[in-house]
């Protein structure tokens, strides 16, 4: 496995791994042993951003913490679980389940029984990408819509995802949820963050 | 009747303090004020922490009613500031009494002002902080005429005894910043990566404050955007790598190099995660003097 430590300016590291395991691998570890001066550990697709208040974290300080924090396990942490209800009515579950070469009841299973993780957010605020070990590849929409209603459930790609509020998206709707995804008066704002585990539940 | 009176908020008026850093992972940037010192500087002045929120004004125009006597001091961009038509000092801490009337007129050099309050603009604040992040529409609203800001209690300090303190005024002319080498900066040739540490770029007039366009070197924004041509552009930056990258987080004052080879600076509502390879980061020291820049202005990236 390999950690490739780069530089991004003066408050902040970019740590590559090889992929998106060793990203949660590694984002538990770094959670989990936080020291003071972490502004914020931002996880992606192959990488973590480390942001740092320097006076109170040097860089240099912050690097050899990356270096030696060790990856944890899933089953190392208690993370969250959240249950999500879904009602599978979704404008394109039809066009989804066909391009997975499924039917539609079998692609509402396909979601159901998997155990998915938030990866990384990044698209808006509260927005969540949800990874799952065996992952279909769905493609996106050909024309995104200008605005998707909040609570939609989607696929694109290897992830779900929930629209924590009205927004363009050109992901595949497959259902959609009451739960309240964002709310900025709370604490925490948001209901999924990376590490969170998520069971979707069909709504009868 | 207390707080200040937005008059008229001139082309965009918003309330900013140093930003709400922790939301990254969930999607919520960092926000603030995009000239921090020129924020700093006016609560200096006033007595008040430095973090506390004021008004960013972009170009000018702004006009405002005082509901209540107070302390206020005016920063960043230069130009004409009247008080009830009495032309009154920038970087200094000036008393207003109630019912006065304070005109910012059109920038003269740099593009945003802050206004500054004794006390505060006290907002209810949201994550913890009051700024608007015009990315993910968090924060308080962009002010409109008729909006009552409500005041903070003073923080109980004596006003600093300063009747002027020497601030350098944003640049006209070319301004030269420090840059660290980007995390993708080997995505980029060579001679792309010390193209960019030598020439003189412009700052291009699609910039606000999610970030800012940089129009090529000898090449004015104005000619440029009539001949610009995808076979001209992508001489611009050239890539050494053209693969595709996964999306990564980005931080205030990136570097991002888009398909067409045109760099963008990252300001502070900038999105969290960014699909094009940065190839610079600019040192927080200098990151400021971006949110001065106008339509034009020329731009150095110096090694930090």
């Amino acid at each position: 496995m390999t950690r490739r430590i780069l530089p991004l300016g003066d408050h902040a590291l970019l740590v590559e791994l090889d992929d998106l395991d060793a990203v949660l691998g590694l984002f538990r570890g770094l959670d989990a042993t936080r020291p003071e001066g972490v502004v914020d550990l931002v996880p992606a697709a192959r990488t973590i951003a480390v942001l740092v208040e320097p006076r109170i974290l040097p860089l240099s300080s912050a690097r050899s913490w990356v270096e030696r924090t060790v990856p944890l396990d899933v089953d190392a942490t208690h993370e969250r679980l959240v249950e999500l209800e879904v009602a599978y009515d979704g404008e394109d579950l039809a066009e989804a389940a066909r391009l997975t070469g499924r039917t539609p009841a079998e692609l509402v299973a396909f979601h159901t029984d998997s155990t998915w993780r938030v990866a990384f957010g990044g698209f808006s605020p509260g927005f969540a990408y949800l990874a799952t070990d065996r992952p279909l590849d769905v493609p996106r929409r050909d024309t995104p819509r200008t605005a998707v209603p909040p609570g939609s459930v989607g696929l694109a790609g290897a992830f779900s995802g929930v629209y924590p509020r009205s927004s363009p998206g050109g992901w595949q709707l497959i259902g959609r949820t009451h739960a309240v995804l964002w709310d900025e008066t709370a604490d925490p704002p948001a209901l999924l963050r990376p590490g969170t585990v998520v069971r979707f539940r069909e709504a009868l | 009747m207390s707080g200040l009176r937005v008059l008229r908020p001139g082309p965009l008026a918003l309330v900013q303090d140093l930003g709400r850093p922790g939301f990254a992972a969930v999607g919520v940037g960092r926000s603030g004020a995009l000239d921090r010192g020129a924020l700093r500087l006016g609560n200096r002045l006033l007595g008040n922490p430095e973090s506390d929120a004021g008004i960013e004004v972009l170009l000018g125009g702004f006009e405002a009613r005082f509901e209540q006597d107070t302390w206020f001091a005016v920063t960043g961009a230069t130009g004409r500031l009247l008080l009830d038509g009495r032309s009154m000092d920038a970087h200094t801490a000036v008393h207003a009494g109630a019912g006065q009337v304070l005109r910012i007129g059109t920038a003269t050099s740099g593009v945003r002002w802050y206004l500054t309050v004794r006390g505060g603009v006290a907002v209810a604040p949201v994550l913890g902080s009051r700024s608007r992040d015009t990315l993910a529409g968090l924060g308080p609203a962009p002010l409109q005429a008729g909006d009552l800001i409500p005041l903070g209690e003073h923080p109980g300090t004596d006003l600093p005894l300063l009747d002027f303190v020497p601030v350098a005024e944003p640049a006209m002319d070319a301004v030269e910043v420090r840059a660290h080498r980007g995390p993708r900066a080997d995505w980029f040739t060579e001679a792309a990566l010390e193209a960019f540490f030598t020439d003189e770029w412009r700052a291009g007039a699609e910039s606000d404050r999610i970030g800012v366009r940089l129009d090529p070197p000898q090449s004015p924004s104005h000619a440029a955007h009539a001949t610009r041509s995808p076979a001209v552009a992508s001489a611009l930056i050239e890539r050494a790598v053209n693969r595709e990258l996964p999306s990564e987080p980005m931080v205030a004052g990136a570097v991002q190099v888009s398909p067409d080879g045109r760099p963008t600076v990252l300001l502070a509502d900038h999105p969290v995660t960014g699909g094009y390879p940065v190839i610079a980061v600019v040192s927080d020291t200098t990151l400021d003097l971006f949110a001065q820049l106008r339509p034009g202005q020329p731009v150095t990236f110096r090694h930090a």
